[in-house]
């Protein structure tokens, strides 16, 4: 009887609930819509933590498991925060022909941090993608955001060395 | 409606444009908006005389992506081949380009058209890409948009369309090349209050991006070949699965279902008729595996996309449980020119067995990176060499990875073959979705294949034990074997994995993760023994 069901309060007055609660009223409330929900919390907060993750489970009528499950199976969702900047280098076929691997070496010496993780000041997640599709741009990397196409190693680290 | 009145339709629309004579067209697909074309159709723009003769518009893509940003002009209604192209325009160009409408090109930026690249393609899927403005439904229509559709629905019953896929002689660009017109006449044939379309647009072999430019150049096509489909099947609701990779992809398509909506080419009543057909989009959220059909049905229904075996197959019981039809993009793409010119017309074009075009996603170390789209059959060395221009910089080609991580390579001798879905498989390869990556002479195999191999180690979804630990164990022997600390029994180890995987894994996933390892055994084996040390 999903009619009766109570639904849980919005987690705090953060104005950004109220987008994740208008993404799981499109939808009905229906527990299908759960990927939608969470690229919703994703795009909102940033990554999905465990207060965000109960609330969904508690509006859509899931067990957590589910949900948890839902959020640790798919790539693109992120259970901890990012740095304030983020690069994701691109390593898809062309982009590893292109020398992707490379790139990622480049940036470790760099930073010291791997594909998936930050570094310690929080200025920088480094991720890897498994293709942006900008075949034609090998090797890219998107940068806040913005896609750079045709990256050295040098221009890539003095790219990141100027983010503030 | 009917067809006359679409004909006046589109007559109305491109009376609107009487007085151009020419279209600025400034390509705004991803990859050329990455490389800066939204500035330089602002500065077309704003440099345009707006009561002239010339029209400055945004188009999809144009296919030779390397070059980008990319600028045509073009007679209006031209196609790309009786265009003037430029090539890496910028912004601070938009003065001497609109000075080169109607006379002289502007050398510096001119590439010709003549080239093989452009003249050797036959377009079918991507015919108003580069041409038509993907945000515009009047633009679709002028071009001669939903003219399938509205046949199929005055003049056609079902069963027409389905015989007339059956003749066609299509077969899916998802992959597998199953028939189509067989799948659809499955799906048909169901009892079922409920019935629904897939348009599966994951495209996650990293290194394809043709699906990506058909849904950013021309979706309103993708949605009528849904529409023909729903009405052959008898469904009234579909989905459109589309990977968040591609935000700009999802947005044209929703614009695209908007205003279909809007104009009555899709929602109930369709077109005055009694056909009614719903269509929403559903994001992936970065899961290879989510591409198999099995699982992006669980994605859909909000599910872990974990595949499951089949049968039963998804035109028995899909989503929900309901008999279900999932067709790849390019596979809708094709639908519209079927019905419109119908299925002999289309097997007329290919091969015995492959019928049709295929768009190719061209990558790697190649000259001219990029889409094209060639009648099936065409030899490997003219798309490689004559269509891409061969390997940049004076390297000598070695291979071409077709099919991704499912595929296999094909080295130098067998360049001459003709391509289609069946001698591609002779070589131990696949068609895939058309994705070509070219590696030249300084590329390891024995790299690419353990490249490959961490790709599907870190896409298997974990629901089987062959796919889940032999691709583990598969890509640890491949890494010690790049890493020179292989051993002879390694390799042998290696091989019977393959064996082991391909034959017991769940879903093509695993079945076919080993296909680069054995392929790069079949034509590169000395470059594994090489670097193999004694026991
Ligand atoms: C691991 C795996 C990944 C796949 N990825 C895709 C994909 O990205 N796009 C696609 O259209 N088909 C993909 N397929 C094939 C689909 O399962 C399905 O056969 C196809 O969408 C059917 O459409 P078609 O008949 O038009 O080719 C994949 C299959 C497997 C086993």
């Amino acid at each position: 009887m999903s009619l009766l069901q109570t639904r849980p309060a919005l987690p705090s007055d953060d104005k950004r609930w109220k987008l994740v609660n208008a993404a799981m009223r499109r939808n009905g409330y229906a527990g299908h819509a759960l990927i939608e929900t969470l690229h919703s919390v994703q795009e909102s907060f940033g990554y999905l933590d465990e207060p965000a993750m109960r609330f969904v489970a508690g509006s859509l009528d899931l067990p957590l498991s589910k949900v948890y499950g839902v959020a640790t199976f798919y790539h693109l969702f992120m259970l901890k925060p990012k740095g304030r900047h983020a690069c994701v280098v691109c390593t898809g076929t062309a982009c590893y022909i292109k020398g992707a691997g490379s790139l990622v070496d480049a940036v470790e010496a760099r930073f010291g941090v791997k594909p998936g993780e930050t570094t310690e000041d929080d200025r920088l997640s480094v991720l890897a993608a498994r293709c942006v599709g900008a075949c034609s741009l090998a090797p890219a990397v998107v940068v806040d955001g913005d896609l750079a196409g045709k990256q050295t190693a040098d221009r890539l680290v003095a790219k990141l060395e100027e983010l503030a | 409606m009917n067809l006359d009145d679409l004909a006046e339709k589109a007559e109305e629309y491109r009376a609107r444009d009487a007085g151009i004579t020419h279209e600025v067209r400034v390509c705004v697909a991803a990859a050329c908006q990455s490389g800066g074309s939204l500035p330089v159709l602002e500065a077309l723009k704003a440099e345009c005389d707006s009561g002239g003769t010339c029209k400055v518009k945004g188009v999809g893509c144009m296919g030779l992506c390397s070059a980008g940003p990319m600028v045509a002009i073009a007679p209006k209604g031209g196609a790309i081949p009786d265009s003037i192209l430029y090539r890496e325009v910028k912004p601070e160009d938009a003065a001497d380009v609109l000075a080169s409408v109607g006379g002289a090109p502007v050398e510096r930026l001119h590439t010709p058209t003549d080239q093989p690249f452009f003249a050797r393609q036959q377009r079918i899927v991507r015919e108003n890409s580069g041409l038509i403005d993907p945000e515009s439904f009047t633009g679709y229509v002028a071009a001669g948009g939903y003219a399938g559709l509205i046949k199929a629905l005055s003049e056609m019953t079902p069963g027409d369309v389905l015989r007339e896929m059956t003749t066609s002689g299509l077969r899916g660009r998802g992959g597998g090349g199953y028939p189509t017109g067989l799948k659809w006449s499955t799906v048909a044939k169901m009892p079922a209050d409920q019935k629904y379309v897939i348009c599966n647009g994951d495209e996650g072999d990293p290194g394809a991006f043709m699906d990506r430019a058909v849904l950013e150049s021309d979706p309103h096509r993708v949605l009528e070949g849904m529409c023909i489909a729903a009405y052959a099947i008898g469904a009234t609701k579909g989905y459109v699965y589309v990977r968040a990779e591609y935000p700009l992809a999802v947005q044209r398509m929703e614009l695209a279902i908007r205003k279909a909506k809007r104009s009555g080419f899709l929602g109930s009543k369709i077109a005055e008729t009694q056909f009614s057909f719903e269509v929403e989009i559903r994001l992936g959220a970065g899961a290879f595996v989510c591409g198999e059909e099995t699982a992006l049905m669980a994605s859909i229904e909000g599910l872990r996309g974990q595949p499951r075996p089949r049968p039963p197959y998804p035109a028995e019981a899909g989503l929900w449980g309901y008999p279900t039809l999932i067709n790849n993009v390019e596979t809708f793409a094709n639908i519209a020119p079927i019905i419109t010119h119908g299925g002999e017309w289309f097997a007329g074009i290919g091969t015995a067995k492959s019928k049709g075009t295929k768009v190719f996603a061209l990558a790697g170390s190649i000259k001219n990176i990029g889409l094209i789209e060639v009648p099936m059959g065409m030899s490997l060395r003219e798309i490689i060499e004559e269509i891409g221009g061969g390997c940049p910089g004076g390297k000598a080609f070695k291979a071409v990875q077709t099919g991704g991580p499912s595929g296999g390579c094909i080295p130098a001798a067998h360049l001459d073959i003709a391509v289609d879905y069946d001698s591609l498989k002779t070589l131990g390869t696949m068609m895939g979705s058309g994705g070509m990556i070219v590696m030249d002479e300084t590329c390891d195999m024995v790299d690419v294949a353990r490249y490959f191999m961490e790709f599907c180690m870190s896409e298997s979804c974990g629901k089987c034990i062959p796919c889940r630990t032999g691709t583990w164990q598969m890509h640890e022997l491949l890494d010690r074997i790049t890493k020179s600390k292989g051993t002879h029994k390694d390799l042998a180890l290696l091989e019977e994995l393959c064996d082991v995987v391909q034959a017991t894994s769940l879903c093509g996933l695993g079945q076919s993760a080993p296909n680069p390892v054995l392929s790069t055994l079949r034509y590169f084996r000395e470059e594994y023994e090489a670097k193999l040390t004694a026991e």
